[in-house]
């Protein structure tokens, strides 16, 4: 494979298969980071998806539900429910962040810096080529 | 004061303050990491207001409250989609693309495919999302001119897109990604301040009682109750609630597909900068569009007679600045004319900051991936590729005038709907695919962009807004036949289903090895491109 990429082109030829990846992930750290990220991304997208496609499905087809008044005269389901999602929509994002920091970060930061030392120079130099 | 002196006082004002920053901006840019990335080294919290003034378009201040306006509570829909179609591009997309690419959004799929055929898709699909984007802000432009020049001159809006036109391309040529991000991240404040202060005086208005400003709107359109239930606009028939579902798709998953945006992640230096700087743009981007429902309903509340009849002539667009007018005090007073003059210059400061980032992206994509990779084979030197960004960003200025002039019938929010229905379709499989699915190779990556490409563009020539309706691209033919406006529900499937089929009908085998280096960099950002120190 790797011979079909032109080694001019300058986004190839900086790091074209390097095995210090391949040993990253082999190891345990790597997996766990991996099956952490995704135990929370692919629930997380499903539910948020869902949620806001049976909004739109309700807005469409359920119009009596909809419009049953909640508060007062004017406020109905589907403006609570509008604003639920905006609601919800904070509320993942903030769940998302707190998580990455505490369970996603400390790993990544640990596999990087051993990627630093296995390619035995600093990866903060890596801008220029 | 005369208030056509004093909007054309506060426009000269924006014009220069963007002028100014670019120029600025000029000076520090050396190379083509500054140039393209802005040097990688904004914080989350800049890159977080520049996303938002990136993406807070005229779309979402003028053609979301016009909708809203027009159409009560359907409207809301786009604010919503909008927003929640965040979550895509935070949960699956920044972080990963902020370690694996550099410039373009080519950068990741060429991690692993066949340089070539993967960079030509995905900078023609660029380009193509990034012209219907630009179309819908020069048309807003051209409307916002000629109502406060009081003149509804065709010659005015059409001069107008065209001033527009030359001035993004100076930002682009001179300013870079440097000169583009400030003149974003000034736009997002002054739109946030702008239009808290209508709504403060909206609500003031009605004594801070939602309730009595949607009951107002409700009786003053004449529309009742149903102004504020879901099915004003979309409700007619079977073929329209679809349209709604269809839109509804388009919007929730073309914002992780839009290259503009998707650049923004390249201009901070960790993925966890990247992370940061899309709550940012979260959390602004959500106070705003609970704003725009406070202007809609307020402009169907407040608005009467001609201005609400000037309204809808415009599709909805004239709505916010009209509603500034009414709020300062009504046409012909002072404070109204002082309004209506700040929100009209905070739009027009929108549209030039929004129309700075399209034209970068797609004009970086020209260089960057058809001409130095396709043409040169990655020889071509920084300079040069440089050189055709700016070129190229002088072509997309002329094309999009040219396309913008006829296209000046059509509500704005809509016609980004369209921009939003091809990027889902066109890009969002190949970079979901890419990230992950371990067979997806070359062949799938350009049948899933072409794929997703031609069909979402196909459909919308074979509809209505293009021939055969009232508001129709091209009046006196009719060779629609594809029933829906948004080609969404059937173009987005049909990308994905594109990228799989051409996947599994290759014969190349999947490049493992790349693809275990892609998974281990986008997740831990190891060897992923750093920031320039300066």
């Amino acid at each position: 494979m790797t011979t079909e990429f032109s080694s001019r082109d300058p986004h190839q030829s900086a790091d074209r298969h390097d095995p210090v990846y391949d040993e990253l992930h082999a190891s345990p750290e790597f997996a766990e980071l991996k099956r952490r990220y995704r135990g929370f991304v692919f629930p997380a997208t499903i539910a948020f998806l869902a949620w806001y496609l049976l909004y739109v499905v309700l807005s469409n087809w359920a119009g009596g539900f909809m419009s049953t008044k909640v508060i007062g005269d004017h406020i109905n389901v589907a403006l609570v429910f509008g604003l639920l999602q905006f609601a919800t929509t904070f509320l993942i994002a903030w769940l998302y962040s707190n998580y990455s920091t505490k369970r996603l970060d400390p790993l990544a930061r640990e596999l990087d810096e051993r990627f630093i030392a296995l390619e035995g120079k600093s990866s903060r130099g890596r801008g220029n080529h | 004061m005369d208030h056509q002196l004093l909007t054309t006082l506060l426009f000269l004002a924006v014009v220069a303050l963007t002028l100014g920053i670019t120029i600025w901006a000029s000076r520090q840019t050396s190379g083509a990491a500054d140039f393209y990335a802005g040097g990688r080294s904004f914080s989350g919290i800049q890159n977080g207001f520049a996303i938002g003034g990136d993406y807070m378009s005229a779309a979402s201040f003028l053609g979301i409250s016009g909708a809203i306006a027009l159409s009560g509570y359907d409207g809301f829909l786009y604010s919503i989609g909008f927003l929640v179609a965040w979550l895509v591009a935070l949960l699956l997309v920044a972080e990963m693309l902020r370690n694996s690419g550099r410039y373009t959004m080519a950068d990741q799929l060429a991690y692993r495919m066949k340089q070539r055929p993967v960079r030509m898709a995905a900078a023609t699909s660029t380009v193509v999302v990034s012209i219907f984007y630009l179309l819908a802000q020069m048309v807003g432009a051209g409307a916002l001119v000629a109502l406060l020049l009081g003149a509804d001159s065709q010659a005015l809006k059409n001069l107008t897109i065209i001033g527009v036109g030359a001035l993004m391309i100076f930002y682009v040529t001179i300013g870079g990604m440097k000169g583009t991000t400030w003149v974003q991240i000034v736009k997002a404040i002054l739109l946030m301040v702008g239009s808290a202060l209508i709504v403060v005086l909206v609500l003031a208005h009605f004594h801070f009682n939602l309730s009595e400003l949607l009951g107002t709107a409700a009786s003053n359109t004449g529309k009742g109750q149903a102004f504020l239930e879901p099915g004003l606009k979309y409700g007619v028939s079977t073929t329209s609630k679809i349209d709604f579902l269809s839109l509804g798709l388009a919007l929730v998953l073309g914002t992780a597909g839009l290259p503009h945006i998707l650049i923004r992640f390249y201009t901070v230096p960790t993925a966890r900068d990247a992370r940061k700087s899309v709550l940012w743009a979260i959390g602004l981007i959500g106070v705003f569009y609970l704003f725009t429902l406070v202007l809609g309903f307020g402009a169907a509340a407040m608005l009467k007679g001609d201005k609400a009849a000037d309204v809808a002539a415009s599709g909805g667009n004239l709505a916010s600045p009209l509603l500034a007018e009414e709020v300062g005090g009504g046409a012909g007073s002072t404070g109204g004319a002082i309004l209506l003059a700040f929100i009209a210059a905070v739009a027009f400061a929108t549209i030039l900051a929004v129309v700075a980032g399209l034209t970068l992206t797609s004009s970086t994509s020209v260089a960057h991936d058809i001409y130095n990779s396709v043409v040169k084979g990655g020889t071509a030197s920084e300079t040069d590729e440089i050189k055709v960004t700016r070129i190229a960003a002088a072509a997309i200025g002329v094309i999009s005038i040219a396309l913008a002039i006829p296209a000046q019938k059509l509500n704005i929010a809509f016609l980004v709907a369209l921009a939003f229905a091809v990027a889902a379709s066109a890009n969002l499989p190949a970079i979901v695919y890419n990230m992950f699915w371990r067979r997806f190779n070359t062949r799938g990556a350009t049948w899933g962009i072409y794929g997703g490409l031609l069909s979402s563009v196909g459909l919308v020539f074979f509809s209505p807004v293009v021939s055969g309706s009232e508001t129709a691209l091209v009046t006196g033919a009719d060779w629609a036949w594809f029933p829906l406006s948004n080609p969404g529900i059937i173009s987005i499937p049909l990308g994905f289903f594109f990228g799989w089929l051409g996947t599994v009908t290759s014969h190349e085998p999947a490049s493992v090895e790349r693809f275990t280096e892609l998974e281990v960099r986008a997740l831990t950002g190891a060897g992923a491109e750093q920031a320039v120190q300066h």
